[in-house]
């Protein structure tokens, strides 16, 4: 896998006031476990992501550390609950320091 | 001559055209695997497996689709970018990869390229760049985005004559006994489809998923990885990315799935 780490967000066109609505995220990442070796039996360091951080509007809302128990490529999914419109935002670092994020607006009606 | 001599004569006469002819070469488009009884490779996979495959946000081949997209649009150093010369994607794309692999004509000589190679060469000749390596991240995110613009179509391959010896090649490799294993491709993908080995249910051996996310990968792959690990299943000699015996694969395969979707980015075990 190359450098390039990227991602995917998914949540409603639009939520509800007060209601649970889901986000859904996938990140490309190889999530090295740092147990394998390459094919010249040296040993592929581990390269995890760290620590996965979202916000609403500005606050936080969940945070994970994923280890090298997660697959490549992982997805996450969690609930928010929102009273206004705001912007989700996801960041994450990895072991190399490589950062990312992915952003998605929603809209609460009434 | 005696008529017992006449007879054996008559007897070891058709004996030997009867051996010198394998059955399955007496019509080139005789089929060993009927087309009613064609299934993709979806059909015996878990429910979980089906459901991510059929979720396009939660399928990870979609990361390799946007990736593609990108890629399409973004032009080397004075160079056009795909888009540049083909327009969109989704719009020209379309069925493209029921045709590939398919006789391109590179330079003097005509050769037999999958969608790969036709990308590949399209990047050297026209945009005068290095050609990706296979199995790199830009060669699979491109050939992903070219193969899902025709996801849902149907497979149906018409043979030309210049197509028949490539055709007629692949076939007998297909049914020739080949490594330490001594099987053909046939005697796992037809004669014992659907029957199981350790966990997995074997299945008939379609390419109408690819380049597909295999779970065992942790990786989007091409049809040609997966055919390569198989060729080292049985403990043969592996055949290279983009050699005529692959790409020959390739072309077998897109007709004897005639009938299947296309299903480019599938989720495979």
């Amino acid at each position: 896998m190359s450098d390039i780490v990227d991602g995917r967000i998914q949540v409603p066109a639009s939520v509800k006031a007060g209601e649970a609505f889901p986000v859904r995220i996938v990140i490309r990442h190889p999530m090295e476990s740092g147990l394998r070796f390459d094919n010249d039996g040296k040993a592929i360091p581990q390269n995890t992501i760290r620590r996965f951080t979202a916000r609403y509007g500005g606050k936080e809302v969940f945070t994970a550390q994923l280890g090298s128990g997660v697959g490549a490529n992982p997805y996450l999914q969690f609930f928010v609950r929102a009273n206004q419109s705001g912007e989700v935002v996801c960041d994450w670092v990895d072991d190399r320091g490589v950062t990312g994020v992915v952003k998605a607006m929603v809209a609460v009606t009434a | 001559m005696s008529l017992h001599a006449l007879l054996l004569k008559w007897l070891l006469g058709w004996l030997l055209v009867w051996i010198a002819v394998p059955s399955h070469a007496q019509d080139l488009f005789s089929r060993t695997l009927p087309l009613p009884e064609i299934r993709s490779g979806i059909a015996s996979s878990s429910i979980d497996l089906q459901k991510m495959q059929a979720d396009d946000f939660g399928n990870p081949g979609m990361l390799w689709i946007e990736r593609g997209a990108k890629l399409w649009s973004a032009a080397p150093a004075g160079q056009k970018s795909c888009a540049g010369c083909h327009g969109d994607a989704a719009q020209v794309m379309k069925g493209v990869a029921l045709r590939y692999p398919a006789l391109v004509r590179d330079g003097a000589t005509e050769k037999l390229l999958n969608l790969e190679g036709r990308i590949n060469l399209c990047r050297t000749t026209q945009q005068r760049q290095a050609a990706f390596a296979f199995e790199s991240e830009e060669l699979l995110a491109l050939t992903a985005l070219v193969a899902h613009q025709s996801r849902g179509q149907r497979l149906t391959r018409e043979m030309d004559e210049a197509l028949k010896p490539h055709f007629s090649r692949a076939k007998n490799l297909y049914f020739t006994r080949v490594g330490q294993l001594n099987l053909a491709c046939n005697h796992c993908h037809e004669i014992n489809a659907g029957k199981r080995l350790l966990q997995e249910t074997i299945s008939q051996g379609h390419g109408n998923g690819y380049p597909a996310y295999r779970l065992e990968w942790q990786n989007l792959g091409s049809l040609q990885r997966r055919l390569r690990a198989c060729f080292s299943g049985v403990r043969a000699g592996i055949p290279a990315f983009g050699s005529e015996e692959l790409n020959g694969l390739e072309l077998f395969l897109q007709w004897r799935g005639e009938g299947l979707s296309v299903e480019t980015p599938a989720v495979r075990r």
